[in-house]
This record gives structure tokens, sequence and C-alpha cells, in this order.
């Protein structure tokens, strides 16, 4: 057990141990771009006991800028885990009952094996040559991870956002170890619209001068305009035009009337400057532009002869899909298309839209209604799993 | 648990235990929950209210937002054993398609539906001359979720056209059912409602 798990003395805090798995060797994760990773190493969280059984298991997938600290307080930051409204004591991921696992996806940057690590065949930090990598890629690391923990069969496999993507991946890459799925404001594939935010930001990033090719650790810079740039446009998308307006309207930061100048006028924008300069402290560049591309290059019903049902064909999973109303981002349309390839193959299959203002980063927030739905389904999976109702 | 409406434990009452089951328009889920806890059954529905599928996830059901006329299409042929429309079908807007629908998705398909030939119904529009309210249809004209009102012996020769079998027909005045023939003018007077087990034939 790790030093961490200090945070047993702290009754609002589950219990956290975190963790690293190093996986060496030639082949250590085979990617689908038909590279290879020579050593991988997996940083994750886990909260909870796993049973004697190991039949009580929760994977949470983490969204692009998210980490494995799902429920503890974030040692980067300070903050508290990004979930705990979801994990921890009591929560709808009940960490007296459950054993819930989050690791930090490949190519991230919080302890998992991502492009600011050392290559192995050259001694210098990856950069660039850090093989592209797929949020299949992800999802196998994650299994192997699984597998490593003797854990066949997960009780439930959540996450939003790229985190729902991974949730998909899950359902059809590995059918047989999932029990139930949680697949939240997410989509089959990445739309256009999607794919030309995403390129907004690595253009951002890759326009400025201190990226110097992807190869700024070398030079002992980093872009932070580029990426607090990336940040500022991505983070509109993750709200609504409506939460917007109730949060800034048209407000004046710090001042009666305008500048007739370039400031900070504006509540909105001095909030958006933070929330960019906030970000570079904490995230990398170069994994912005890997896990951005990850999610552009996510398109199951590709991977499965253009039929997304096919992609489900062998499931047996309970499935509660989840959108919000105001998520522009991955709207209630996408979370259809996914239910009624679920249909198709007649899967067990919720479907639920939440009514809020929140857009697209709802699924992080306090929405009452979503988190007794969650504990309703995963407590029916548990249930139907045989395991004892909670305590 | 909360005793079941008495229609909703007839139609329990034909669902065979361990079964694959679903229910087009399951409201609150009440039947749904009743035939998982009480027969063992794989329980899905498909309810058009939000609130309605909310609920009911939040109980452990299986249920998604959808709507009877467009949805079912997506499911594949023999799909569930049973395939329930409780008081459903006169609020379609094609009822003749979602019962070909119902009968391609299950093997069976149960159907209930209150009887516009209700001699109530008859009375109300022969003396008065007004659209009939009651207690089985308790809507004025013009906001009435129903509009493909239909008699017993309407729904058999529908069924009949689309070549269903009716394996039992059961006919509802009140809360006292009793099996009759679908053909049977006197259950197309003297019931509120009926409740229909088809299948193909």
């Amino acid at each position: 057990m790790s030093a961490a798990a200090d945070a047993l003395s702290d009754a609002a805090a589950p219990p956290v141990r975190s963790e690293t798995l190093r996986l060496a060797g030639p082949r250590a994760l085979v990617l689908e771009s038909g590279q290879a990773l020579e050593a991988l190493t997996i940083a994750y969280n886990t909260y909870g006991t796993l049973d004697a059984a190991k039949s009580n298991a929760i994977l949470v997938c983490h969204a692009l800028t998210g980490d494995q600290h799902v429920a503890s307080t974030n040692p980067l930051t300070g903050k508290p885990g990004w979930w705990d409204l979801m994990v921890g004591p009591g929560r709808p991921f009940d960490t007296n009952r459950f054993f819930v696992i989050c690791a930090n996806v490949v190519g991230g940057c919080m302890g998992t094996t991502g492009p600011t690590d050392i290559d192995p065949a050259t001694g210098k930090p990856y950069g660039l040559s850090f093989p592209v990598i797929t949020i299949r890629d992800m999802v196998r690391a994650q299994a192997l991870l699984l597998d490593r923990l003797g854990i066949c069969e997960l009780l439930c496999v959540a996450g939003g956002s790229m985190g729902g993507m991974q949730v998909l991946e899950w359902m059809a890459s590995y059918p047989e170890r999932v029990v139930s799925a949680i697949p939240i404001a997410a989509a089959a594939k990445h739309s256009a619209q999607n794919i030309a935010f995403h390129e907004v930001g690595r253009q951002a990033v890759m326009a400025d001068p201190d990226w110097r090719g992807g190869d700024y650790l070398s030079a002992g810079v980093f872009p932070s305009k580029g990426l607090a740039v990336a940040r500022m446009a991505a983070h509109i998308t993750y709200l609504s035009e409506a939460a917007l307006q109730r949060k800034f309207g048209r407000s004046l930061q710090d001042r009666q009337t305008i500048s007739y100048a370039f400031d900070a006028d504006f509540q909105v924008e001095s909030y958006l400057r933070h929330q960019g300069r906030s970000f570079v402290e904490r995230f990398d560049a170069n994994s912005y532009l890997y896990i951005t591309r990850a999610m552009d290059y996510f398109d199951l019903a590709a991977d499965h002869g253009g039929q997304l049902a096919s992609a489900f064909a062998r499931l047996k999973a309970r499935v509660c899909v989840a959108s919000f109303t105001s998520d522009w981002l991955f709207p209630t349309v996408e979370s259809k298309r996914i239910v009624h390839a679920l249909n198709a193959v007649a899967a067990n299959v919720s479907f639920v839209e939440f009514d809020t203002d929140k857009g697209h980063d709802a699924f992080l927030l306090d929405v009452p209604e979503m988190h007794a739905i969650f504990r309703g389904f995963v407590d029916a999976a548990a249930a139907h799993r045989g395991l004892k109702a909670g305590g | 648990m909360d005793r079941l409406r008495v229609d909703l434990g007839i139609i329990a009452g034909m669902v065979a235990d361990g079964s694959r089951v679903l229910d087009v328009g399951c409201g609150d889920g009440a039947l749904l929950k009743h035939l998982a806890a009480t027969k063992g059954v794989d329980a899905r529905g498909i309810e058009l209210s939000q609130a309605g599928v909310n609920a009911c996830v939040a109980h452990g059901l299986s249920v998604v937002q959808g709507d009877a006329d467009s949805d079912l299409a997506d499911y594949p042929s023999g799909a569930f054993d049973y395939v329930i429309l409780s008081q459903t079908i006169q609020a379609t807007r094609h009822p003749r398609t979602v019962l070909q629908q119902i009968a391609r998705i299950g093997r069976r398909g149960i159907v209930s539906m209150p009887n516009f030939a209700h001699w109530r119904m008859r009375l109300q529009l022969l003396l008065g001359g007004r659209m009939p309210v009651t207690r089985a249809l308790p809507y004025a004209w013009h906001d009435t979720p129903n509009i493909h009102m239909c008699s017993i012996r309407d729904f058999a020769a529908l069924a009949g056209e689309l070549g269903l079998a009716v394996e039992r027909a059961v006919a509802l005045r009140g809360d006292r059912a009793r099996d009759v023939s679908p053909s049977s003018a006197s259950a197309n007077i003297l019931a509120e409602q009926a409740i229909f087990l088809v299948a193909a034939k």
C-alpha cells in the first residue's frame, strides 16, 4: 500500500491507493497504428476494497483533460477529485461497497506513459516521436491493468465525454468483461464540428513559438500561450450559451465602464483567461495534441464494417446511455444513435436525458437526478450480478 | 409492492416465467417491476415521457425514451417473447403499423385497449349527441391523446387482417374480468376494456 492511503482518516474522502503498473518488453503495448510501446507505465488510483470473488470492480474512464484522481485530492492542483460527487463513501459508486479503479490514459501526462516520458530508444523525451494513440489503445492498456489486478469482469465501466468513448470501446472490444456500462455525454464517432474545434486547439499550440516542433522539453520552454488559447476555445464548447449568459451576461470585470482597449473588460473574458492559465499549470501541450487526436480518430461503426449495431453484437451488458439537453458538443442525438444501435441487437439498454443548462460539463457537476439514476442503475446491476445490497 | 392495476395483473398472468418482455409505453414501470420481481422476466421498456423513463431507470429498470410509432422499427425480429402495449394503441398515429411491428418483434403480443363500443359510449352519443366521456376514457374530444379509438370487434378484425391469431381475449367490466370470444357482440357492448393475446399464425 502506498503512502496515499493516509486519506483513510478523512471520513468524507474515500481511502485511496495511488499505484503504478510497469510493463516492459518490445511489445508491451501494441498500438492500433501498428506501432508498439516498449515500456508502458500505467498510473492509477483505486478506492474501496476488491471483494474475494473480484466481482465488485467499477472502472471509471476519464475525459480529455481528466486524470486518475477521480475521488481524491489532485496532488498537482490540490483540488478535490473530479468526480467526487459520483465516487466515494455513500456516493452512487459507493466505495464502501465497490472497488473503483481509474487509470490515467495512455498518452496522458499524469504518470501513464505519454509524450513527456523518456523514449527508451533515444534516452530523450518522446515529444512528437511518441506514436499516435487511439481510444482503443487506451482501453487495451486498461484491460492489461485489469489482467494484472486479476479482474476478469467489470461490474460497471463508466465515463463521460472521452470517458464515454472508452466505455463504448469497452462494450465493443471486451463485451464478455462488462456487466454494465454507463456512457455519458458521448458519441460513437467524433463529429466534423468536434474535429474542427480540436484542430483549432492543436493549431493554437503549434503556433506558439515555444512549442519548438514538439521539442520544448529539451529546450527548457513550454508553449503556455498556445495551450491556454486551446483550452479557452475548448472550454466554451463544454458550456452552454444559456449557462454563460446566466453566469456572466455582459457583466464587466473590476470596472464600471468599458476600457476601449483589449483588457479583459468582460467577466467572461477574465474567466476564460483564468481557465487557460490554470490549465497550462497542470497539463502537457503534446499530450493535448495526442489525446485530442485519439478522440478525432474514434469511429466505432467504421471499426465494425460501418454498422454501429455490429459493434454491440456480442454484448450482454446492461447499458445506461445518458445525455444532457444543453450539451451541443455531444448532443442527445449522438446518444440516441448509440441507443438505436443497441436496440437493433436487442441489448439491455436504458436511455436517460437530463434537463439542465449546464452544457457538456454537466456530467461533472451537481445534477442530483443524474446521481440518483446512476445509483439505481448500478445497484440493479450489482443485484443482477448477485452482490449483496449495500449497508 | 404496490397492488398492481387489474388490467396489468391480467397482462402479467399471460406472461410466462423467465421470458423476455418489452413493454411499449411502460409509464412508471409498475408492470415491468412486477414482472421482474415475481416472474424473473428480462424486462425492458419504452416510454415517451422522459420523466417516466428517469423514474424507471432510477428503480433499476431498463427503459429507453421512445415512441411506439417511430422506434419499434429498430428492434430485430423475434427479439422478445412478449411485446406489451397497454392502453397505448389508441394513442398511436399508425395503430396498424404498430401492431405489425409488435407481432414482428415479439413471438406474442399483448394489447390492452379501451372499448369504444361500451354501452355507456353508445348511449352518450346516441342520446346526448356529444362525444362520450367515461371513467375509462375521461378526456374531452379536443384534449384527448386517444386519436384512434376502436371497439373490441374492430381490433379483432384488424388482427385478422394482419394474419394474427387471437389466442386469448379478456373483457374487463370495472374490476371483473372474463375470457370472451373476440367476436362476441355482448362483450363488445358490456366491456369497458379488453386485453388480447395475439401471435402470428
